[in-house]
């Protein structure tokens, strides 16, 4: 029998960034708001402090921060009629767990997506003819555009101390940015961090093929920066130890650098960790959320009594929570029906490693996470004509390095052995010479990829797992062949010694033993009405009006950028709405 | 406030001794005298000023802050003014007085006058005297006008706990309180205006009646005498007024305009960031004074910190120091990697990363260590013990980011702090003397760090 505590205005399920953002907004509301985190409580000292963060083995490939998966995971198959299996080892995407969630392990990279990204569907309809789009794809616009978004990308940014360099100021284009990005009212909030020498040969070599190679976006604040809560960062030293890692120096943008120095002050907001919330509990009508089960620490269940939740945990943690409560229907692949867990999609990369000779010192071990690399996007989003391509979406190309970790960024040439003499006369070698020119790139969403429980497998608890069914379409491979093409030609032309590329080829499968991209999208998808989408336009139920899901499952496709712009910029557009609109009248705020 | 810095460290047995005596003659020789005491204390029996006047009460809120009350007369976790915090002293520990308005066990019963002979005058309601580590020397400058909105405050303003005070734990004979009065008698100054040499103007005024009167500020930066009196109680008793003291064992810095180690190289502007955010471009506040700013100065308006700054920055040099010159050949040995001395090396691997091979920090981030004067202060103590047990800055409400420097003694041995500290003091212009391995192994044995670093 649980135990039924005091109700509260707002309970929010997971604690990362999306959690953070939406604690601090409501609370500024004058809602008393408790949030429930599975994980344990971290902080920059004692849990990032220099210099014992900077241990590969513990955090890089034991992965220290991130979900403990012998207690919860999810499943995984190719196709329908497989049987799934758990992931047991953090490879392929690292979920993050514990307060700050995955923005405690993140680079930093922060995009903005293209304008025609939130509206894929129409825009590749209309300039490519209706019958571009295959029939298994099942993208889908967007119900909100760059426009209206553009306001909370700005706010994500600024609380972040994002570091870049513009492209287009209120339509103006600027050199030296990314020509093809979306308006922004103003520029980033920091210059962008100083180049790796990889990136400067990359840029260089771009520049000479004609293209116009700009500095990444990255919360990776390049000088002391006091975001709008009055918390402040400090500088980038390009130490390397960002992605899986926490940062010891203040200067990567997490909830703990950002947000929590006056979020956990407030006397109306209170955190709750090692609390698991194993269910959205609902009213005898099924259409009210009254709050949330959980299991403290202690193993006893606890419901939390709230007028609004917030499920702001991981996608995969959303979109399970929803199956596991009967909220929405789930997705059929066979008769079509049902949309929660539909549209579940990842990301694709290829990699080039980049040898030079001694002669040329890139030394790797200067790196600053998402910032000091450029890119080049003149091959992602529609920035170029598809019509002889034959595939939807595209990808971005990132020259430079993000640190030099011994175990898992060195690099030998193809053709070394995996161990022995001559793979450490390789290391030394090329260790202190080499950099990367990687393309990062979209996954369209398909009849057949998509989310569920598993009938198998349970967790700790005695809870279904999540089941993934995912493998890569042709569309992807047809993509990422040819960015990694013009890729290749930005490498032959910086003129290095040797280059290796892995590039997914057709028929390879996708393999939850190589990390890729950690951003998986979708299974929650917002959209225009309710047999289309989980949730409206406001990150708002359509079926459960005082809940709201936030994060990139709301996502309808992935796009080629990494995800968090628009998973920041989005919540602050939702939690305004809440402010602005629901609190005001409690009840849908989309009409159908 | 988890601050990892806060060892208590007792007092060293000599000056225990030396003190207990000096205390039992002082006694001995006007014990005879004792009688007079009964009658003596108050001199002013003026009626209860108190009015319920919100205003007033508001006013007294804000001059409790400014006297910083609440730090000493809370406990750890305890309710506000309630009282029962220990005080460390040289004779033993004292416990803080609840100052709740609780009738049986606060100060509910006091009358104005009672209020104000406590504050000013350090005799209490039946007459006792007051320990001196209340600083009613230094409160005797209080106006009338503000002990009255100070008396409202306490009466009205506070909520009533109910929480009988604590025993002091001192042995007899330093326990009789009888020699306090004799004590008050010589060194409290009579209930009076501030005072201050520096020709004035009204902000010069103001700021001399904070710093001298409320912000007690003398109570840890003047030296102090064998019997514990301040040797100074405003500028106009000499240099020795905030030349620098002892607090918890370590020293305060001189707050006089001392080239090196005072604040000759602080901008008003500088000082008034300090006092409101615990931190500036240069330097971070640390130990005790991050308490003094998280519940006293970051509290004060923008214009009466502004007169603090100005009546600090009017007090001319105690100590006969050179001016501070940043010197770049360090940074330059680091840069270029031609300096492979130990206090080098370490300071690269430990230090660099937040501190920069330019000894300069970031501002309102990383304090600089160059020319940074607790850096360059005699007393090596208190950078030791920061790279032993790391240091948190204060949460205020203008800067709440807690940047947090790490513990290194899990790391670094005696011989290693002592060359890491020893290059700190020495480099980038600094000229603070060496420190030794033994110095390190003292303050190691002395100063515990508050949890395990180990995680």
């Amino acid at each position: 029998m649980a135990t039924k505590l005091k109700s509260v205005d707002v309970v929010l399920v997971g604690f990362g960034w999306t959690g953070a953002i939406m604690g601090k907004e409501l609370c500024e509301a004058g809602l008393k708001v408790v949030a429930l985190e599975r994980g344990v409580s971290r902080d920059t000292y004692p849990d990032f402090a220099y210099p014992k963060i900077a241990d590969e083995l513990t955090y890089g490939i034991r992965g220290k921060l991130f979900q403990d998966l012998s207690r919860d995971t999810l499943t995984v198959r190719y196709t329908l009629k497989d049987t799934a299996v758990p992931y047991r080892e953090h490879n392929a995407f690292l979920l993050g767990e514990g307060v700050g969630g995955a923005g405690v392990h993140w680079n930093g990279q922060t995009y903005r997506p293209s304008p025609e990204d939130l509206q894929l569907r129409s825009h590749m309809s209309a300039r490519y003819g209706r019958g571009f789009i295959p029939a298994d794809m099942t993208i889908q616009d967007y119900p909100v555009t760059y426009d209206e978004l553009e306001p909370y990308f700005d706010r994500f940014e600024y609380l972040c101390g994002t570091s870049g360099r513009a492209g287009n100021l209120n339509g103006q284009k600027i050199e030296g940015g990314n020509p093809f990005e979306g308006w922004r009212s103003r520029d980033y909030p920091t210059p962008p961090v100083v180049d790796v020498y990889g990136a400067t040969l990359f840029a260089n070599a771009a520049k000479q093929l004609g293209y116009h190679p700009f500095p990444q976006p990255a919360s990776n604040a390049s000088r002391p920066y006091t975001n709008p809560y009055g918390v402040r960062l400090g500088p980038c030293n390009l130490c390397g130890f960002c992605e899986r890692f926490g940062c010891y120096l203040y200067s990567k943008a997490t909830p703990q650098t950002t947000i929590l120095p006056v979020l956990l002050k407030l006397p109306n907001f209170e955190l709750r960790t090692r609390s698991l919330v194993t269910r959205i509990n609902l009213d005898s009508s099924g259409k009210r959320a009254t709050g949330v089960t959980y299991i403290d620490e202690q193993g006893r269940e606890i419901e939390q009594p709230a007028d609004l939740v917030i499920l702001s945990a991981y996608q995969f943690h959303n979109v399970r929570l929803l199956l596991l409560s009967g909220i929405g229907t789930p997705y059929d692949p066979v008769s079509e029906s049902g949309v929660v867990g539909k549209n579940y999609a990842y990301q694709m990369m290829s990699s080039t490693s980049v040898f030079f000779d001694k002669d040329v010192a890139i030394n790797p071990f200067i790196g600053a996470g998402a910032g000091g690399s450029q890119i080049v996007d003149e091959f992602n989003s529609d920035h170029f004509d598809h019509a002889k391509q034959g595939f939807v979406g595209g990808a971005y190309i990132i020259g430079g390095q993000t640190g030099g970790r011994p175990i898992q960024q060195l690099s030998v040439p193809a053709g070394t052995p995996a161990w022995g003499a001559e793979w450490k006369r390789a290391a030394k070698d090329s260790y202190l010479h080499t950099t990367s020119v990687v393309t990062h790139g979209s996954v369209m969403s398909y009849r057949d990829r998509y989310l569920s429980l598993d009938p198998t497998y349970k967790d700790s608890v005695g809870q279904p797992l999540l089941r993934m069914t995912f493998d890569w379409h042709d569309n992807e491979y047809r993509m990422s062949k040819f960015v990694t093409d013009r890729a290749l030609e930005i490498v032959k032309t910086m003129g290095p010694k040797s280059h290796s590329t892995l590039l997914r080829q057709p028929g390879d499968h996708f393999d939850v033993r190589q990390y890729q991209t950690t951003h998986t999208t979708g299974g929650a998808m917002m959209g225009s009405r309710p047999d289309n989408s989980v949730v409206n336009r406001y990150l708002q139920s359509w079926d459960v009006h005082n809940l709201f899901v936030l994060g990139a499952s709301a996502f309808p496709q992935n796009i080629g950028y990494n995800p968090t712009g628009l998973v920041g910029g989005l919540a602050y557009w939702a939690a305004n709405a809440i402010r602005t609109q629901y609190l005001k009248n409690p009840g849908p705020l989309v009409q159908v | 406030m988890n601050a990892p810095h806060t060892p208590v460290r007792a007092a060293p047995a000599r000056a225990f001794k030396l003190v207990a005596a000096l205390i039992v003659l002082i006694a001995a020789a006007v014990a005879l005298a004792w009688v007079a005491t009964l009658f003596a204390g108050r001199t002013d029996d003026s009626t209860s000023a108190l009015a319920a006047d919100p205003a007033m009460v508001q006013r007294g809120a804000y001059l409790a802050k400014a006297g910083d009350c609440i730090a000493c007369h809370t406990s750890m976790n305890g309710k506000p003014f309630a009282g029962g915090a220990p005080l460390s002293s040289p004779i033993g520990t004292i416990f803080s007085s609840n100052i709740t308005p609780d009738r049986e066990t606060g100060i509910g019963a006091y009358t104005y006058a009672d209020f104000e002979a406590a504050v000013r005058r350090g005799v209490r309601r039946n007459g006792a005297s007051l320990y001196p580590a209340m600083p009613y020397p230094s409160y005797a400058h209080i106006t009338d006008a503000d002990m009255s909105a100070l008396y409202a405050f306490f009466m009205l303003g506070v909520p009533p706990v109910h929480e009988v005070n604590k025993s002091d734990d001192i042995p007899w004979p330093l326990s009789m309180r009888w020699p306090l009065t004799y004590w008050r008698w010589i060194f409290a100054p009579r209930v009076g205006p501030s005072v201050t040499t520096s020709p004035g103007d009204a902000e010069l005024a103001r700021g001399a009646y904070l710093v001298q009167g409320l912000g007690h500020c003398g109570a840890c930066h003047t030296p102090r005498g064998v019997t514990l009196q301040e040797l100074a109680l405003t500028d106009a008793d000499g240099l020795s007024y905030l030349a620098g003291g002892i607090v918890n064992g370590g020293t305060a810095p001189s707050l006089r305009t001392d080239k090196l180690t005072g604040l000759a190289q602080w901008t008003d502007a500088s000082l008034v960031e300090f006092l409101k955010t615990g931190r500036n471009a240069n330097t971070a506040a640390f130990a005790d004074m991050s308490d003094v700013i998280t519940h006293s100065t970051q509290f004060m308006t923008d214009s009466d910190l502004a007169a603090v700054a100005h009546y600090l920055k009017s007090l001319a040099p105690a100590h006969g120091e050179s001016a501070y010159a940043y010197d770049a050949a360090t940074a330059n040995a680091l840069y270029t990697g031609h300096d492979d001395s130990s206090g080098a090396r370490l300071y690269l691997d430990n230090c660099a990363a937040c501190h920069r091979s330019t000894g300069l920090g970031y501002p309102q981030v990383f304090p600089a260590l160059a020319g940074n004067q607790v850096v360059n202060g005699s007393d090596s103590s208190l950078v030791v013990r920061i790279i032993l047990h790391g240091s948190k800055m204060p949460y205020t409400e203008t800067a709440p980011s807690q940047f947090t420097m790490p513990d290194f003694a899990w790391r670094l041995s005696d011989q290693d702090v002592a060359d890491v500290a020893s290059f700190i003091r020495g480099s980038w212009g600094n000229r603070g003397a060496a420190v030794t391995a033994s110095m390190v192994a003292k303050i190691r044995a002395q100063t515990q760090p508050p949890s395990p670093s180990d995680p």
